[in-house]
């Protein structure tokens, strides 16, 4: 890791943003007060308002799977035993606006997965709230869906899931496979999923919840594992999405992809924002840091 | 990393502190939120909308059904030619160990058509309370990437044991005709017990989805607590020859046994020596009752914690 004093220069890390002296909806110090366009005409999708998680790690420590260790647990009515608290996201503030692509950045182990959880309502906020425009989908690397199932029966019930009636299913199916390319190379959507390599289910995966109009779709690194080819083909997608007023938010360690679909950007390091703007100028600064 | 960040979690900058429980949400994001109608993330809808959602779900329950049975015998040799040869041996091994071993079978006179509807009619339950107890915990991969109500897995996890249910009547079906007993109309009674029973294991598959969900442990402990229940069910043996002679409060309890009560319609249905005398009292509003109260309860009780599925 770089030099310590660059990111503080940078991102002006250390003034207080605490409840009172909040301001309104651009909440990093270093990013811009207001974005180009107003703050006004345009809709807000999601609100982070002062997000903080605390995830509750069991097993930790020792002898979780002793029976002693168990009993005593029980007797003593605690959960203590072998359980830390990760305190991974600290008072996150942001909104989104539709037709916004959003990107997240920031080192492994940052909070970013951790905070689209929460926008997607997957994890309870220890503190804060999140307003979201009805449900926000989250696509991850590691949602395996239903692998003892083939790709096609996959394909029909991540539809139906979605709230597809028969006949959309019926409609988009053939796109959706097509999207993914898994039949490029033979006849593999007829196979269980549990026979892909990662890179073909992460494709699968994507091309099904693609193919239905989110009003804000989370994507996390689940385009890492794609080819060149189906990187290209969802960025397109990702394009689409936002001209049809939706939000894409997108974690990516390739800064290429985040420069190539998103307008925005959130740095996130140790569970703070650092930096919030435009794509360009927080790329660069989280660039000129590592 | 930079110094100002080094140092453990509680020295960093202020917003990093975790606020306390008094801490307000801030006026002009919440208005902001309120003006554009925007809800909080990973509330619950209520009853009638969630309700609305899971019927306009009703095809991923069905497609979800068939797929998942279709993919249990995938790995076996012998396919779906299982589902008729598990009640069979079942049926065999019960039949093997009480008819002709222990003899529970003194006093009834169809007992081998007797004892088959009883282990496929407590199977029925059994099973469905089992893949209940799995149903949410089991398909996180699934509850993690897609937003539908969750209430789709148990009904969907019923479903599936409904389906092989039919299989195992098919076979019950045959069995009970090559012992000489008669078809009769009384066969349709089938379908109106089937139904109550379908209700009642739903009920009973939500609330272990949702308990199942959160204490992993059940999975370890519902086999012995089936087990239980399975033999004071009257299966392999006449409950009437222990109630007759039992206090008549020890008697009533066995007798409003649910899983009794939908085995001893499935023989009244099925054996024509099974009169309607030998069955318990108010039969058939006992049987409604159960399939209403598990139904409604259970149904309220998953939804109660639906935002809390797949977290964690």
């Amino acid at each position: 890791m770089a030099d310590t004093t660059t990111l503080a220069e940078h991102t002006g890390i250390g003034p207080t943003t605490g409840a009172a002296g909040r301001p309104g909806t651009v909440p990093a110090p270093g990013a811009p007060a207001d974005p180009p366009g107003g703050p006004d005409d345009r809709v807000p999708t999601v609100i982070a308002d002062n997000v903080h998680i605390v995830y509750k790690v069991h097993g930790a420590g020792s002898g979780r799977g002793n029976a002693v260790s168990a009993l005593r647990r029980i007797v003593r009515r605690t959960t203590t035993a072998g359980t830390r608290e990760v305190h991974a996201v600290r008072g996150v503030t942001f909104t989104a606006h539709k037709g916004e692509a959003i990107g997240l950045i920031g080192s492994n182990g940052s909070g970013k997965s951790t905070l689209l959880r929460a926008v997607a309502g997957l994890l309870p906020p220890a503190a804060g709230r999140v307003y979201t425009d009805g449900q926000p989908s989250l696509l991850g690397v590691n949602a395996a869906m239903m692998n003892d199932l083939t790709g096609e029966k996959n394909v029909i019930l991540g539809g139906l899931a979605m709230g597809m009636s028969r006949e959309e299913v019926r409609e988009r199916y053939q796109g959706i496979v097509d999207f993914s390319g898994i039949n490029e190379k033979g006849d593999f959507i007829s196979l269980p999923m549990r026979t892909y390599s990662s890179g073909m289910a992460a494709r699968l995966r994507f091309s099904i919840a693609a193919a239905k109009n989110h009003d804000v779709l989370m994507i996390d690194e689940a385009l890492a594992t794609g080819d060149r080819a189906f990187q290209k083909r969802s960025e397109a997608r990702i394009r689409e999405l936002r001209e049809e007023a939706g939000t894409v938010f997108l974690v990516s360690h390739n800064n290429k992809s985040i420069r190539d679909t998103c307008d925005r950007v959130l740095w996130l390091e140790k569970g703070e924002l650092v930096m919030d703007g435009p794509t360009e100028e927080v790329v660069s600064a989280y660039e000129a840091h590592k | 990393m930079p110094q100002t960040l080094a140092p453990p979690a509680p020295a960093g900058p202020d917003t990093a502190r975790l606020p306390g429980p008094g801490a307000t949400p801030d006026p002009h994001l919440r208005e902001l939120a309120a003006r554009h109608g925007l809800t909080l993330s990973g509330a619950r809808p209520a009853l009638p909308e969630y309700s609305r959602r899971l019927w306009a779900r009703r095809h991923f329950i069905g497609t979800f059904a068939t797929a998942r049975l279709t993919a249990l015998y995938t790995t076996a040799r012998l396919g779906q030619l299982w589902q008729v040869m598990t009640p069979l041996f079942n049926a065999g091994v019960y039949y093997l160990i009480f008819g002709m071993l222990l003899h529970t079978d003194r006093g009834i006179p169809d007992f081998i058509p007797f004892l088959c509807t009883g282990i496929f009619v407590f199977t029925f339950t059994q099973s469905t309370v089992l893949a209940g107890t799995r149903a949410v915990s089991g398909s996180l991969g699934l509850v993690r990437a897609l937003h539908f109500p969750r209430a789709c897995l148990p009904i969907a996890y019923t479903l599936i044991q409904l389906q092989q249910l039919i299989f195992s009547m098919g076979v019950l079906a045959a069995i009970v005709l090559l012992c000489g007993v008669p078809l009769t109309w009384h066969w349709l009674l089938m379908i109106p017990a089937l139904l109550l029973q379908s209700v009642f294991n739903a009920g009973l598959a939500m609330v272990m989805a949702r308990i199942g969900a959160r204490t992993t442990d059940t999975a370890q402990l519902m086999p012995f607590i089936l087990r239980t229940w399975m033999y004071v069910s009257g299966v392999f043996y006449n409950l009437s020859v222990f109630t007759q002679h039992a206090p008549a409060f020890i008697a009533a309890a066995l007798n409003a046994n649910p899983a009794l009560i939908y085995i001893d319609l499935m023989r009244y249905a099925l054996i024509d020596s099974v009169r309607a005398s030998a069955l318990p009292a108010h039969v058939w509003p006992m049987a409604l009752g159960w399939a209403l109260l598990s139904g409604a309860v259970g149904y309220v009780f998953f939804w109660k914690a639906e935002e809390e599925y797949g977290r964690g």
